[in-house]
């Protein structure tokens, strides 16, 4: 056990030194491509006119906060069937970026809401919905840090974690069960994205660009939680950090 | 290109402009502090390491 648990770090770490500098340049390429495509290429909508611009870090935000939801569920089930320590880092690495690209997607969603629906906030069932997954990101970072135990800590996170997996399905079919202010799914859909390509390929670039974003923080993170654990390991010290 | 028209956005630069500075000063913050504990981090170990040889 202890074996496993110290050859993950020892492995991990290098692996993630590597695969950082890679990372950070293509999510400096896709972020500039997005940027350009959204700001300069896109032309305004026909209704929403240029706060359509919005939608290119509003959208990406918002899926991001609900993969990034997902990606830590995910991580918290293996955790809690084989006790992978590595998992726990993994987790405490993504929790503070994905409460981040949920309060940016609510706080876009409002920028953008007050010109087109005439309100900073409704209490419609997606906003609602987005703004319980941001509680659930809060609940979970002060449970981890009102618990001193580190595996106590762990499974208490991991069942916060598991229950509010339920609220991803409701986000993403509120617009659908409720009726609601904000407009139904216009690129997840089963017969395909509803959206002019000159919106959609911007879209999707920033997309791409919050998703290697993700990646670089939760490398940095994870490589910042290793040394802190594990200072004085001695694989650490033959490796020259 | 029309620098004041694109920087007024039809009106809405408080709403436009507002979001992608929102984005900058969260996602800013999201690289920039992980990054700088990391690097105190980094140095620690090796302050520790060339002591300890």
């Amino acid at each position: 056990m202890i074996f496993q648990k110290y050859a993950a770090a020892k492995y991990f770490y290098p692996l993630a030194g590597k695969c950082l500098p890679w990372v950070a340049s293509l999510t400096v390429i896709t972020l500039c491509a997005g940027l350009y495509l959204g700001l300069f290429v896109a032309p305004p909508d026909y209704q929403q006119g240029e706060t359509v611009r919005i939608m290119f870090v509003h959208v990406p935000a918002a899926w991001m906060s609900m993969f990034v939801y997902a990606m830590m569920a995910g991580a918290a089930a293996i955790g809690l069937v084989w006790k992978i320590k590595l998992t726990d880092t993994f987790i405490s690495a993504s929790a503070a970026i994905g409460a981040s690209f949920t309060l940016l997607a609510l706080l876009t969603g409002s920028l953008w809401g007050k010109p087109m629906w005439g309100a900073w906030w409704v209490w419609d069932a997606r906003l609602t919905s987005e703004l319980i997954l941001l509680f659930l990101y809060l609940g979970f970072m002060s449970l981890q840090s009102a618990i001193d135990d580190p595996r106590r800590a762990s499974r208490a996170g991991a069942i916060l974690l598991l229950v509010g997996v339920i609220n991803l399905p409701v986000i993403h079919y509120s617009v659908e069960w409720w009726n609601t202010l904000h407009q139904p799914a216009s690129v997840a859909r089963v017969d395909g994205p509803r959206i002019h390509s000159s919106i959609l390929t911007p879209l999707l670039v920033m997309a791409v660009a919050f998703k290697l974003f993700y990646i670089n923080v939760v490398l940095i993170r994870m490589r910042a939680a290793i040394l802190d654990n594990e200072t004085n390991s001695r694989w650490l010290e033959e490796q020259g950090a | 290109m029309n620098w004041p028209e694109f920087f007024n956005m039809g009106g809405y630069a408080f709403n436009v402009w507002g979001s992608y500075l929102l984005a900058v000063i969260i996602l800013g913050l999201n690289i920039w502090l992980p990054l700088r504990r990391y690097r105190a981090q980094q140095k620690k170990v090796r302050q520790q390491h060339e002591t300890s040889s």
